[in-house]
């Protein structure tokens, strides 16, 4: 039972031969600008990498530049087939390779689908990194002098600035971490002592926040330290100051801006998906168009094109049997059993796999 | 006795006409380049129209604008002559507006070296004005709640923080000026009343400053207020403390960056005049070229085009007897009447005698 039969007179054929051929550059450049898409994902990843904590979401953009490399490779082996496809002479010498072919692409494909999936299904996995990458940056502002953590307070400081946010869920975070060093503690001094004092760990805690979490749309000059005491700041009231500070958290705000570069990717590598398989399916007509036409003299006729020979589920055993087989085999040489393993194997194995 | 002739066959003439075609279509290009950087660099000072006082830097990003768009309609006019240049039937409908084309493309190459001058020229202009801005920029941070300055705290405080500048010549500017508003001060309080006594204007002057000034590389958190006082801070000495504040002024920086900018595009500019000196010298020979074969008698055999018919200051000469004859009959002529014999006359006495300035 065939999927898909649409008849195909000589000129039909040339047209989508025509078409294909153009549809399969387009889709080459789309398979470039894929590559592109991912490079700048990547780049945007890595530049905040010291706030995350590990690299699981660079699989997204990893698969796209693979799929965009591939993609090239596909469409633009399509375009020579097409090239060749109005002449029978030259037609035949792709035969062999264009089942493999279909394989592949359909495979690079399917990836590029799973791609746009996964951008939307690792958000989760986005926000736990930076959870715990932002906590240890929080935690390690103050040590400017530990080799390894010396830049953290500047990259800290930088993304507050540019993103427009303050501590890691809000500023809050910044009364829970001592992110004064010591070296620039008096502790001679009264003060200092009893803060000290005030905790477990003896940590010099303050209802302060570093200077960049200050808005510089507050109308009035930014209030730093000792936020939570309204007696110490003259007409100021700790429960209603909102431009002061940034309100909003560091987490929130990255997690939004690349969910929404996501977004923006994914709507594109939807659209070359769409191209592509578009391409592959044109690509398909045209081969079992072609193939009819072999061994008549008259190259003219109208044939039949389809897309499977048989149907969906029949042809994707086609494609499995031999992997299977090939799997099979290789226990088969384990067990210790030569010979011919086809055929007790075959009857035995199917029907409880299948 | 002309200038700089070269021999051309009709073989040299067809190549120099197809060699200046393409040469005119990048020059078409060239100028929509010079037209972006305009746009560009317009842009980019608009950006910071709060902090400048005058616009009298606008004029190199408006020369640019215009010599762009008027060097994208010359060099298609340029092509088009090149089409029709081959073409003995077509080509003398050109010769009126060839001459118009020679003075607008030369007019272009002096407004082009103008503005590389002019970019240099301004910048102590730049400077002034930046300095002015600024100094209001300050002035106003405070004035938060007045309509028309209200922004001027937040566009100061991005830019400080931007640029990574502080103040106009540095961060002791911000001594000077009250930056905090009076609604947010105390004035009960002992200190704010000190402050506001110890000088003549009643202002509160502290030796603190906003925190957009607070440089991130800094490994201290930021230190604002009290900075000449040595002994507000713990481990901190006021004259060998650098990495605090940012130490560089803001006028300093805006004008590194603008001339920077300025300077960038000098290259671009410098190739278009080139590009555009080459289709104007390669036009004016393959129309002398053309003209000299079109009235031999084989059109196609070798003929000799030059740049000028006579020598520099023969043409000089003949270009100030033409304008002045031109001023002539534009004057009210009260002998009109008597026809064109006798201004045929008088121009001719005007050839024989030397120019005089007078008329």
């Amino acid at each position: 039972m065939v999927v898909m039969k649409m008849k195909f007179p000589f000129e039909k054929r040339v047209k989508l031969a025509q078409g294909l051929w153009l549809l399969s550059w387009c889709a080459t450049v789309a398979g470039a600008f894929t590559f592109s898409l991912g490079c700048i994902l990547k780049t945007e990843l890595r530049r905040r990498a010291e706030v995350m904590d590990n690299s699981d979401v660079h699989v997204v953009p990893n698969t796209l530049m693979i799929v965009g490399l591939a993609s090239l490779g596909i469409n633009y082996f399509a375009s020579k087939v097409c090239q060749d496809a109005l002449d029978a002479g030259r037609f035949p010498r792709w035969k062999k390779m264009l089942k493999p072919y279909f394989a592949v692409s359909c495979f690079f494909t399917v990836l590029m689908l799973l791609a746009v999936i996964m951008s939307y299904a690792m958000k989760g996995s986005l926000e736990s990194s930076l959870k715990v990458g932002l906590r240890n940056g929080i935690r390690f502002y103050k040590d400017t002098d530990t080799p390894g953590r010396c830049f953290q307070k500047q990259n800290i400081d930088r993304l507050q600035m540019e993103f427009q946010c303050c501590g890691n869920t809000d500023f809050k975070d910044w009364f829970e971490f001592q992110w004064i060093s010591n070296r620039y503690l008096d502790f001679s001094s009264k003060e200092v002592k009893d803060r000290i004092k005030s905790n477990v760990d003896g940590r010099y805690l303050v209802d302060g926040v570093p200077f960049s979490c200050c808005n510089p749309s507050s109308p009035r000059p930014c209030i730093q330290s000792q936020l939570t005491n309204d007696s110490a700041h003259y007409n100021y009231e700790y429960q209603t100051e909102e431009l002061n500070i940034y309100l909003r958290g560091c987490r929130e705000a990255l997690v939004n801006y690349y969910m929404g570069l996501m977004n923006t990717i994914g709507a594109g590598v939807l659209s070359v998906f769409l191209l592509q398989a578009s391409v592959l399916v044109s690509l398909r007509f045209l081969q079992t168009a072609m193939e009819a036409v072999e061994g008549n003299e008259n190259t003219e006729i109208e044939t039949e094109g389809y897309l499977l020979e048989k149907s969906v589920k029949e042809t994707v055993m086609e494609y499995i049997n031999p992997v299977m087989k090939f799997l099979m085999l290789k226990n088969q040489v384990e067990e210790g059993t030569p010979g011919n393993p086809e055929i007790p194997t075959d009857v035995n194995v199917k029907p409880g796999l299948f | 006795m002309a200038l700089l002739k070269i021999k051309f066959t009709q073989q040299r003439r067809v190549h120099l006409a197809q060699g200046l075609w393409l040469l005119s279509w990048m020059a078409v290009m060239w100028g929509g380049v010079i037209f972006c950087l305009g746009v560009y660099l317009k842009t980019e000072l608009l950006r910071r129209a709060e902090v400048m006082d005058n616009t009298e830097i606008h004029v190199v990003p408006n020369i640019l604008m215009m010599v762009g768009l008027a060097s994208i309609g010359t060099n298609w006019v340029a092509s088009r002559v090149c089409q029709d240049s081959l073409d003995p039937t077509r080509f003398p409908r050109w010769k009126v507006p060839l001459l118009a084309w020679f003075a607008v493309a030369t007019v272009l190459c002096c407004l082009l070296i103008a503005v590389v001058a002019l970019s240099y020229a301004l910048q102590g202009s730049l400077e002034e004005s930046l300095k002015v801005g600024l100094r209001n920029g300050i002035r106003f941070y405070k004035d938060t709640d007045v309509p028309g300055r209200c922004f001027q705290k937040e566009t100061i405080d991005r830019l400080q923080m931007e640029f990574r500048c502080c103040g106009n010549n540095n961060f002791k500017d911000w001594f000077e000026v009250q930056w905090v508003s009076n609604r947010y001060l105390d004035f009960t309080s002992k200190d704010v009343k000190d402050r506001i006594r110890s000088n003549v204007d009643n202002r509160y002057l502290l030796d603190g400053v906003p925190f957009s000034c607070c440089n991130p590389t800094s490994p201290r958190p930021c230190l604002r207020y009290h900075l000449t006082d040595n002994n507000a801070h713990f481990n901190y000495d006021y004259q060998s403390e650098e990495l605090n504040l940012y130490s560089r002024g803001c006028r300093q920086a805006l004008t590194d960056y603008y001339m920077e900018l300025m300077n960038s595009t000098g290259p671009g500019v410098l190739s278009v005049i080139l590009i555009q000196l080459s289709v104007l010298l390669s036009l004016r020979y393959l129309q002398t070229a053309v003209e000299t074969a079109m009235v031999l008698e084989d059109p196609e055999g070798d003929s000799e085009g030059y740049l000028l018919e006579k020598g520099v200051k023969e043409t000089i000469e003949d270009l100030k007897i033409n304008a002045l004859t031109m001023l002539k009959f534009g004057q009210v002529d009260p002998n009109a009447a008597e026809g064109s014999s006798e201004v045929a006359d008088a121009e001719k006495d005007e050839k024989d005698a030397p120019p005089s300035p007078a008329s």
